[in-house]
């Protein structure tokens, strides 16, 4: 019984991993027989019928690669080496990404049902908690994932900082993170106020006044945040409209950066492998065939 | 300068300018409130007579409009007293928001202070800084009587000496070389 597996055919041929050198199916093989001497035997209707809706998703396929050429880009992403000793340390940022795309995703659903009105915030969350289907369990996802992805945030901070991984020629990925930190700490800051109830209310008014200890700035940042100089209805307009317009599109184009700096740089390895010595390259007199012609001659003189 | 150079600055400028356009309108509407005083407001809290020089009466009254409970601050008032050299027709307001980060404090009749929940600042009978980390004395409201009763209006701050100054966050010090520091904010009314 032969090990079950897919069909090359359903991996479209731009995304296949590409056959090892010698595999079966490459050049090696043998060549095809003369079409008109011996033509392959004509199929039937139904088998045809077949291979054309085997090969549909194919097409569709090869038809959008043609127009965007995003396979090269694809592969080039997700067959990309990565270094010996990566282990589960370095998933902590796919694990930030996956806290920030529950965030998002339920944030969106919230948003179906709040009310950002001083007034009628607080009875809006009552009604998502108490009368709203699953409402309590959404809430609670976004509320306790915020946690979940401050802790993993700096968790994968730690994990750059210790493997040394913000070196050259990573440092601006570096800073990048670090914008997306306090993005990250904007968004539970100015999230925490919009339940407007007693314990996000008074956290806002400490957290206001935190800002405001600045010298000279710090008066006018707490006045900008409040909109005036009491905490009041167009305060949580403002953070409202900060925690799911402004900083979610800036979180948004930060984290592709993020991103694109990691594909473009690859991963390091974990500090504690030492590098390995390159071998020294055999002679060409030792090599197989080496002794006749002169060829590789050049880059034996040079060594 | 090329013809292709006038053109590049002319067109780099153009849509310096367009975009101008676009953000500073946008950003003047987010920072406006920083320049925007709103008006004086004064509240009746009840007549003279229930105001004496010994204890503070607790009060409960609007600062900020339109958004309901969340709008009230509460203040003790006290009539003047001679002790303090102050006049008996006047009468005291003291803010109960604690000058360290802005929590509620309590009046404690037995021990005559002023007591924060959060992080343990005391004040005495006056408002002055007596312990932990409030960084000044208790802001106080202006006060004044009108057809017998006390009507308080906008809040102001005081140095550790507690002579007025404009009203100031908690956390930021009065007084001094603090008043540069810590400039007063155009969205705050002049002291008294």
């Amino acid at each position: 019984m032969p090990k079950p597996k897919l069909p090359d055919s359903i991996v479209p041929a731009p995304l296949r991993k590409p056959a090892k050198p010698g595999a079966a199916g490459t050049a090696k093989g043998k060549a095809p027989a003369d079409l008109k001497t011996s033509p392959p035997p004509r199929k039937g209707d139904v088998e045809r019928l077949t291979d054309r809706a085997v090969e549909a998703p194919v097409d569709v396929l090869a038809w959008v690669d043609q127009r965007t050429a995003a396979s090269g880009i694809l592969t080039g992403m997700l067959f990309r080496k990565v270094p010996k000793g990566t282990n589960w340390f370095y998933t902590l940022g796919s694990a930030t990404l996956f806290a920030f795309i529950v965030q998002a995703t339920t944030g969106v659903f919230l948003a179906m049902f709040y009310t950002p009105s001083a007034t009628q915030a607080y009875a809006s969350i009552s009604h998502i908690n108490n009368e709203v289907p699953l409402g309590a369990l959404v809430h609670g996802m976004h509320k306790w994932g915020s946690s979940v992805m401050v802790i993993l945030i700096f968790l994968h901070m730690g994990r750059t900082f210790f493997f040394g991984a913000y070196k050259y020629p990573r440092e601006l990925n570096w800073v990048i993170g670090v914008v997306l930190l306090i993005l990250t700490m904007t968004m539970a800051f100015t999230g925490y106020l919009l339940p407007f109830d007693q314990r996000s209310f008074w956290a806002s008014i400490v957290g206001i006044n935190i800002n405001g200890t600045g010298p000279i700035v710090g008066p006018y940042l707490s006045d900008f945040l409040r909109a005036g100089p009491e905490l009041g209805a167009t305060t949580l307009s403002r953070f409202y409209a900060i925690h799911m317009l402004l900083v979610p599109g800036a979180i948004i184009a930060l984290i592709g950066a993020h991103m694109y700096l990691v594909m473009k740089l690859g991963t390091t390895a974990p500090p504690w492998l030492k590098a390995e010595r390159p071998k020294p390259a055999t002679p060409v007199s030792q090599l197989d065939g080496g002794a006749e012609g002169d060829a590789g001659g050049n880059g034996a003189a040079g060594a | 300068m090329t013809r292709r150079k006038a053109f590049t600055v002319a067109a780099q400028g153009l849509g310096g300018l367009a975009g101008a356009a676009i953000v500073l309108p946008a950003v003047g509407f987010a920072v406006a409130p920083i320049f925007h005083r709103g008006k004086e407001r004064w509240e009746a809290v009840g007549p003279t007579s229930d105001f004496v020089e010994k204890t503070y009466r607790q009060v409960v009254f609007t600062e900020t409009e339109g958004i309901g409970d969340a709008g009230k601050v509460t203040a003790y008032i006290r009539r003047g007293s001679k002790t303090f050299d102050e006049d008996p027709n006047t009468f005291v307001a003291v803010s109960n928001r604690c000058a360290h980060l802005g929590c509620p404090v309590r009046f404690v009749e037995a021990a005559g202070n002023f007591i924060c929940p959060c992080h343990g600042g005391v004040y005495d009978f006056e408002g002055k800084r007596i312990g932990g980390p409030p960084v000044r004395p208790l802001d106080q409201f202006q006060t004044r009587v009108r057809n017998g009763k006390v009507e308080v209006g906008p809040r102001y701050s005081v140095t550790s000496q507690l002579e007025p100054v404009r009203a100031r966050d908690p956390g930021e010090f009065t007084g001094g070389i603090w008043e540069y520091l810590y400039p007063p904010r155009p969205s705050t009314f002049p002291a008294p």
